[in-house]
């Protein structure tokens, strides 16, 4: 009857002319004979111009970036990313301390958010109560509402206060006296530093990581965690064995974006991490990040050089940030490559 | 039913523009040093004229790069401008009101007043070479007073500011290390201390750090109660900072000779100055493309030097004496003209 195998093993209730065409045909939709072939063209051209404009967008910006950071370039060369200095007077800038400060705040924001929204996922999803999961959820997803200033004004007037009347000593006592982490450790308590930095800002990403976490902790198959349940396991060895593995690119995802807020971040940062161009081995004392200088001196940034070099850190963040969804990728596709491997 | 719907939002659209053509509101940014009277003398003029000023405190430097790229209608900076870089950008400056800076402490027992340090001691607290309260430079100069030995927080400004242009311009002038180490700028390469953004951000740092240091503009300290320190002047006086102390150390200023009224008035001579003084200016362009705008900023200004003296006195910032307001308002006549030459202040 037919000589197409799918319409042999399919009911099809069309014509078996239609489907044929319909089946194997495979010219795009605006080349086809249909009734009003404009209008078909018109929307993909249309819907393809949006595509491409995000695409301008961006390489408009890097580019417009890099061409307003050329001055500072020319000026110090490749030497301005490992140098540490930034004197407007001599107009000698370089871009370490920045550099320093954004990655320290953003690997302590993943250090502590990362383990605690895991914990906020894992107990929304298997251990909550059935009447608890909807207000508790929606509590985690309103602190991602919060305004980031508001974050910073409660981080300068409540918690750096409280940190470093009670917390920052209690770790200085503590941990300052260690050989290998007492460098970290020891400085002047006053609140304002890189540590209450880093400690915000978990606070700021743990509803993006808490949320995404859940949301694909929840898309799991339930026959998958049954088998689990069913042959004994117990609920940690469940999730981190089935629910985790199975979620992984989700997960990577959702750490990714709360880094990416991280870097980014600048109100928040600006605060409470006390603007000082140092490097320096303890997390009390004050440091700078990329945002938070950009925010505070690009307005009066008159000189050209100034500007140029506030502009390159600019390009740096951005750079920074190529990087790691870069990295992500990567990491996705590496643990993609074991799957179904015998372990 | 759709002409009904077009000719109704067609009556609105007019209306809408109709009522924006009649009242200019005027736009300016820049310091934060005199942000509290220009807000002061905004609200009071708006009650009385319906001209709404709309000025935005970004710091001295933004403020000179907004009216550069003819953003606002007029730039405030507390640093002025050289006659050559006023040449060069098409500006003319004015002072508008005179105020002081006083450093700001936060230590257990210590009152507003009673902390006395001369300008090399304080320059060299900056410098980061007296680490603590208890060190002997501070204790011999406040023999009677109790100084924990705690360590101390240097607070400074993170942006550009001309509040810290006078600041270090004092400095300077008192410490030679200070001179060729740092110098002074709306924005310098400090050596110390955690940076604050804004008045405000200093006043913040220093009410939370205790055994904290910082310098602020007068009106904050008094607004938020800090303790303020008493800095030797020049004469070896260890006057207090109020109205008459500013106004003296303005008075020895020679506006009458100094071309763009380029003057810097701290460290100033005289046994009731204080040291520390400084005039903010406003900046104008001097060929007007938005000649209206720029008669409504001088009917402002005219209005406040001579309405506004009582709302000054109450913040603690000094006005202009009198015959400097002549002399400005002469220069306004001279110098800011529209397009076609003619002269926008009558």
């Amino acid at each position: 009857m037919t000589d197409s195998p799918v319409s042999a093993a399919l009911p099809l209730p069309l014509a078996e002319s239609d489907a044929r065409v319909a089946v194997r045909d495979p010219t795009p939709p605006s080349t086809r004979a249909v009734a009003a072939p404009w209008q078909d063209a018109l929307f993909e051209g249309t819907t393809r111009f949006f595509a491409s404009l995000v695409l301008v967008l961006l390489l408009g910006i890097i580019v417009a970036l890099a061409i307003n950071a050329a001055p500072a370039m020319q000026k110090f060369g490749l030497g301005f990313f490992v140098t540490n200095v930034w004197n407007p007077v001599t107009l000698q800038f370089g871009a370490l301390a920045p550099i320093y400060g954004t990655l320290v705040t953003s690997a302590i924001a993943l250090a502590i958010g990362v383990p605690l929204s895991f914990g906020i996922a894992l107990f929304l999803t298997e251990m909550c109560p059935a009447f608890l999961k909807r207000p508790l959820g929606t509590a985690v997803e309103l602190l991602a509402a919060v305004p980031s200033i508001i974050y910073g004004m409660w981080g300068l007037f409540v918690f750096a206060p409280f940190f470093g009347d009670y917390v920052e000593p209690l770790l200085s006592r503590s941990f300052g006296q260690l050989w290998l982490l007492g460098p970290l450790f020891q400085g002047a308590p006053n609140g304002i530093g890189i540590l209450s930095a880093g400690i915000i800002l978990s606070v700021m990403i743990i509803p993006f990581i808490a949320s995404v976490m859940r949301d694909v902790f929840e898309i799991v198959p339930p026959v998958l965690k049954e088998s689990a349940y069913g042959i004994g396991c117990t609920t940690w060895e469940v999730v981190w064995n089935i629910v985790l593995p199975y979620t992984r690119v989700g997960v990577i995802g959702g750490i990714m974006l709360g880094l990416g807020r991280a870097l980014g971040e600048t109100m928040a940062v600006t605060f409470v991490i006390g603007n000082a161009y140092r490097i320096h081995a303890s997390l009390f004392e004050p440091g700078n990040s990329i945002a938070s200088a950009l925010a505070n001196e690009f307005n009066e940034a008159s000189e050209p050089v100034h500007r140029a070099s506030l502009i390159a850190l600019g390009l740096v963040l951005f750079v920074l940030t190529l990087i790691v969804l870069a990295f992500s990728r990567y990491l996705i596709a590496r643990m993609a490559r074991g799957e179904g491997a015998k372990t | 039913m759709h002409k009904t719907v077009l000719s109704r939002l067609i009556i609105i659209g007019l209306a809408a523009v109709a009522t924006s053509a009649a009242a200019v509101d005027i736009t300016g940014a820049g310091a934060t040093f005199p942000y509290p009277i220009y807000a002061k003398w905004a609200e009071a003029y708006k009650a009385k004229t319906g001209v709404g000023l709309n000025y935005q405190s970004i710091g001295s430097g933004g403020g000179i790069a907004q009216i550069k790229a003819r953003t606002v209608d007029f730039g405030a900076s507390d640093a002025p401008l050289k006659p050559d870089d006023l040449r060069n950008a098409g500006l003319m400056q004015f002072p508008a009101i005179i105020g002081g800076i006083v450093p700001v402490v936060n230590i257990d027992g210590i009152a507003p007043g009673q902390l006395k340090l001369t300008g090399s001691v304080l320059a060299d607290i900056y410098l980061g070479k007296i680490k603590s309260w208890g060190d002997k430079a501070i204790t011999d100069l406040n023999p009677g007073l109790k100084l924990p030995n705690e360590p101390i927080t240097v607070v400074r400004r993170s942006d550009g500011s001309g509040t810290t242009f006078n600041f270090t311009d004092y400095l300077s002038k008192v410490n030679d290390e200070w001179k060729t180490k740092v110098g002074s700028s709306t924005a310098v390469a400090w050596p110390e201390g955690v940076g604050g953004k804004g008045n405000e951000g200093v006043a913040a740092y220093v009410q939370r750090i205790k055994g904290s240091i910082g310098y602020v503009e007068y009106a904050y300290a008094k607004r938020n109660n800090q303790a303020y320190v008493l800095v030797q002047n020049r004469d070896g006086q260890y006057p207090k900072p109020d109205n008459k102390t500013f106004q003296n150390a303005a008075a020895a200023a020679d506006w009458k000779n100094a071309p763009g009224y380029y003057q810097i008035i701290t460290n100033s001579p005289g046994k009731d100055s204080w040291p520390i003084a400084a005039t903010s200016f406003i900046l104008l362009h001097v060929k007007q493309d938005k000649p209206q705008n720029a008669a409504e900023v001088m009917k402002f200004f005219d209005w406040a030097f001579k309405n506004g003296d009582k709302m000054a006195d109450d913040l603690d910032y000094v006005p202009l004496p009198d015959g400097l307001v002549g002399q400005i308002e002469a220069s306004w006549k001279q110098d800011v003209k529209d397009a076609s030459g003619k002269p926008v202040w009558q």
